[in-house]
């Protein structure tokens, strides 16, 4: 029997993905997920960090702006801190630019419209904690379902995201060339999800918990959730 | 301020006629106050008193061993799926607001049929919508206008849907002139809960506290029932300020709260306020109670300083629910609502003199026996006009149009057309169980926490329904249970959603009477309940009424996910059946409307007992695990269906359909009922036969699925051909170039 890894999803009022998170990570062997409200202010304990997607505080004002005042963040940014593995997907993305645990910032899609469908993506790079069991330049199909999903940040930081290979995923075609008709919201360069500095948070827009389940239309998440079991697991050995 | 004085004009101003004012006087032995006429007003109108329709509602089947909770007993049916699961699911149109607000009126009759649905105790899992505009084609003024309704609505349905997390996984969406100036916005959604959770709303317990939970009262939607049971007129602009202003965010919460608060002990009566707000959720739940309830104005949390209690007692803010808890268990509520940061008071009482009374502080407003109020409603027994059955079509006066540019034509008629522009900006998979997306004959959901495979459909041809009401209505109720036969399933219940014009007109009430027996038949060979259901009448602009537009919406259950079934082809040399005989009839159909600009003829026959055996039969096959694809034929014929079948895996098909003797344009492009295609494995072929065969049913092999991406269909002599990916290209198009240019 593994060790158990204990996984917390932040719930935010307006958080709606969070069951579905939930529901994914139960789907793999050794691992206990918990829903963790956002008034708490610990989270000692837990292996890695959920934030899930949703329209947190209703995404007024901005998505995610209202978020990252949460009693939760403070734990959230001791735990990225101190090595923790931080996911934030969709509003979780959102809310981790908002309180500068990722850089940049997401605008709305380009053509104004949400836009909800399956999209491929091809992994940039593989040597991450969220891409470890995946191969650099393998082709994903992961749904994206969003409205303010274009990934904005100025040249600089742009240029650091590359030379430290911090971009982990962009949008492609299905033969994984990454060109302007595979980009769903006008995110710069195709982006569709990044990691921190130090590797250990990681934002995307697209839904990895959606495609955990050979009767929902694929099972090409559960790369992403197996990478980081499998740190952590090593970490833990 | 003062009240104004009770005047003639002002009882007309409120909808009442002269001998409803009569019954008001009589009621309480006394003239009302300016509050009790208001509450009057909108507890009696149509939209909340069903007074025109109720009649005709009583002849729907309600009833069956797996109905827990009947139509019309509460806010919406609920349904026993097995192993201590149920349903509760129900569809409300919400056409009014839509018409003068799109965007508010779409996502406020969303968050509506939600609060139905959790109010019953059950977790809201999926929604559906039934949209119907004016032609969005052309330049003209009428055109734009459609076009900005619908996408308005369409926007307004994804703003409350996608923000409060419940998938839109099916709908259907209709282009015709009658809907101009005049749209319908019908909105579905279906909750699941285990059978000890259903939850009542009524008043029990004399001496229960009454709660007002959720957001504060605003001058929003005030007397919006009432607006909604007049027809839509060129002033109707001016009854902006009866559409009400959403808060998806605020639903969420609430929603949670509500269901939090309802896995306790502490709830003994909870309803929301939807149409007529506090008044109707006072009333009513004293009504269903046998008790009284008195509250004070005074205590509702409130928006904005300086309402007059007529103005709170008639607001349809969204976003609130009325709760009856149990004495000494009042603190629960306080917990739960304070933890997800929401208004909440302590109103009034339960009390056991079966009047509803509102205070404002000290002084009474209303007081009202609560169920005159509810129950003692006028009832109209509205006279319906003779009907002629419509002349069947004369095919010497329908020239034949070359089948090989009609297609193309009819795919990109945006009635036929892909609607992947509006679902896309749906959220179609949060909450994770869609297994089959929109755009197939029917949704396909799975309920994770009850391990229950669910199916969805909606459906109506109201053109059909315009030529003989009766008929159309029945093909509304078939459709609905062919779309489910197709995705593997078994239908459980069904909910209607009648819209239709003023029922003083007796032509308009002569279709509604009309349909109701159509899908009251329809029910019966089905062996399904109505379960629920809303009536919108009045639908009708300056141009005249709508076409007659009973919606069905149909749920049904898939037993084992090995048999879910979908439309596309799945591999070259797969064998094509159609299932159900190709007639001769031309009438009613999309071919004669869109090609030959005629909306005339007989719509096609149905016959329940040939569609239920083919339903039957094809359930049997796709059990045998011998179905690779199933899909019905509906609009557009044959021709349309194979073509559908033939996207999504980049396949063709090439088909031999014999038929020598007929029309090509008829053989193609007709409507005849009880059709399904299905494809299935070359090794399969014998053994489907034989079981088709046993089933007694009309089938035929008809052709195989092709490696080519190319569709061509022989009749006659006369052979077709065309590039799939051609047809595809139109087919997706067609409502993006209109809507983006």
């Amino acid at each position: 029997m593994p060790s158990v890894m204990k996984v917390a999803v932040i719930q935010f009022p307006g958080s709606n993905c969070d069951t579905d998170c939930q529901a994914a990570l139960a789907s793999f062997d050794g691992v206990k997920a918990e829903i963790v409200w956002h008034k708490e202010t610990s989270l000692a304990g837990y292996d890695a960090i959920v934030l899930p997607g949703g329209f947190s505080y209703g995404d007024y004002l901005r998505c995610g702006s209202i978020a990252r005042f949460s009693p939760i963040m403070g734990a959230v940014r001791a735990a990225a801190d101190a090595g923790v593995l931080v996911i934030g997907i969709c509003n979780g993305f959102q809310i981790l630019c908002e309180a500068g645990l990722l850089p940049g910032t997401l605008m709305r899609n380009k053509g104004l419209l949400f836009r909800c469908e399956s999209l491929h993506l091809r992994v940039e790079n593989a040597e991450s904690p969220f891409t470890s069991a995946l191969t650099n330049g393998q082709v994903l199909e992961i749904p994206i379902a969003h409205g303010e999903g274009s990934y904005v940040a100025d040249a600089e930081t742009l240029k650091q995201l590359n030379s430290n290979n911090q971009i982990l995923l962009r949008y492609c075609d299905a033969n994984g060339n990454v060109s302007p008709e595979a980009n769903p919201n006008g995110s710069l360069e195709n982006i569709a999800g990044i990691c921190s500095h130090g590797r250990n948070v990681f934002g995307l827009m697209p839904h990895p918990e959606r495609v955990c389940d050979p009767l929902l239309g694929g099972t090409d998440g559960r790369g992403i959730f197996q990478s980081m079991i499998e740190t952590v697991q090593k970490a833990k050995a | 301020m003062s009240n104004p004085a009770i005047t003639p004009e002002l009882i007309a101003k409120h909808g009442l006629s002269p001998e409803e004012y009569e019954k008001v006087l009589s009621i309480l032995g006394r003239e009302p106050s300016f509050e009790e006429l208001g509450v009057f007003s909108v507890m009696w109108s149509e939209h909340c008193s069903y007074k025109n329709s109720r009649p005709e509602l009583r002849k729907f089947p309600t009833t069956g061993p797996s109905v827990l909770v009947k139509a019309g007993e509460e806010n919406a049916g609920v349904i026993d799926i097995g192993d201590g699961w149920a349903v509760a699911f129900k569809i409300e149109s919400h056409n009014h607001p839509s018409a003068v607000e799109p965007f508010q009126g779409a996502a406020t009759g969303v968050g509506g049929i939600i609060r139905d649905i959790f109010t019953m105790g059950a977790r809201p899992v999926f929604l559906m919508d039934s949209l119907r505009f004016g032609s969005i084609e052309g330049d003209s003024e009428q055109a734009r206008t459609n076009r900005r309704l619908f996408a308005g609505v369409v926007a307004g349905i994804a703003h409350y849907g996608n923000c409060i997390g419940l998938p839109t996984v099916a709908g259907e969406v209709y282009f015709d002139e009658s809907y101009s100036g005049n749209p319908l916005v019908n909105a579905f959604c279906l909750g699941i809960l285990r059978h000890e959770q259903i939850a009542r709303g009524a008043a029990e317990g004399v001496g229960n506290p009454v709660f007002y939970v959720g957001a504060e009262t605003g001058r929003d939607g005030l007397a919006g029932a009432a607006f909604a049971s007049r027809e839509l007129t060129e002033e109707s602009k001016a009854d902006r300020p009866a559409v009400q202003v959403g808060d998806p965010f605020r639903e969420k919460l609430l929603l949670e709260a509500c269901l939090e608060l309802l896995a306790t002990d502490a709830v003994a009566g909870i309803q929301d306020m939807g149409a007529a707000g506090l008044t109707c959720s006072t009333c009513e739940t004293a009504s269903r109670g046998g008790t009284g309830v008195e509250i004070d104005i005074q205590l509702v949390p409130q928006r904005a300083k300086g309402q007059t209690p007529y103005e709170v007692l008639l607001s349809e803010s969204q976003e609130r629910m009325l709760v009856i808890v149990k004495k000494g268990q009042e603190d629960v509520v306080k917990r739960i609502f304070e933890k997800w940061d929401l208004p909440y008071a302590e109103i009034g009482t339960v009390t056991d003199d079966g009047m509803m009374r509102v205070r404002n502080g000290k002084d009474v407003v209303v007081e009202i026996p609560a169920r005159s109020l509810a129950d003692d409603g006028p009832l109209y027994f509205r006279e319906a006009a003779p009907f002629t059955p419509p002349a069947p079509l004369d095919l010497s006066t329908v020239p034949q149009a070359d089948p090989s540019a009609v297609l193309p034509k009819l795919l990109s008629h945006p009635s036929i057309a892909s609607k992947r522009w509006v679902w896309r900006q749906y959220d179609h998979m949060v909450r994770t169980g869609t297994a089959v997306l929109p755009g197939s004959d029917a949704a396909v959901f799975i309920v994770r926490e009850a391990n229950k495979i669910l199916a969805a459909a909606t459906d109506c041809n109201a053109v059909y329904c315009r030529l003989d009401p009766t008929v159309g209505a029945r093909i509304a109720v078939a459709e609905c249970a062919r779309n489910l036969a197709c995705s593997g399933a078994v239908p459980l219940g069904v909910t209607d959603n009648l819209n239709f014009g003023n029922p003083h007109k007796p032509e308009n009430f002569y279709q509604l009477r009309a349909a109701v027996e159509g899908i009251s038949e329809g029910c019966r060979a089905f062996g399904v309940p109505v379960t629920g259901g809303n009536v919108s009448l009045y639908n009708e602009s300056p141009a005249g009424a709508i076409d007659p537009t009973p919606t069905i919406s149909m749920v049904g259950r898939i037993d084992d996910a090995a048999h879910i079934t979908t439309q596309s082809f799945k591999e070259a040399g797969d064998q094509i059946f159609l299932i159900g005989e190709t007639g001769s009839e031309l009438g009613a159909s999309h071919y004669l409307l869109a090609i030959h600009g005629r909306k005339e003829g007989a719509p096609p026959a149905l016959d329940f007992d040939k569609e239920k055996a083919i339903h039957a039969a094809l359930l049997g096959v796709i059990r045998k695990g011998l179905v690779r694809s199933a899909h019905d034929c509906s609009e557009g014929g044959l021709a349309v269906t194979l073509t559908e079948s033939c996207f999504g895996n980049g396949l063709g098909a090439a088909i031999d359909l014999g038929a020598a003797d007929q029309r090509p344009d008829v053989v193609l492009f007709n409507e005849t009922q009880g059709r399904i295609v299905i494809s299935v494995k070359a090794s399969d072929v014998s053994a489907v036969e034989k079981e088709l065969a046993a089933s007694g049913v009309p089938f035929r092999k008809i052709g195989e699925v092709t490696a080519k991406a190319e569709l061509s269909i022989k009749t006659g002599a006369n052979s077709y051909n065309w590039k799939v990916a051609e047809l595809e290209k139109t087919f997706e198009g067609a409502i993006p170039s209109l809507m983006e240019g």
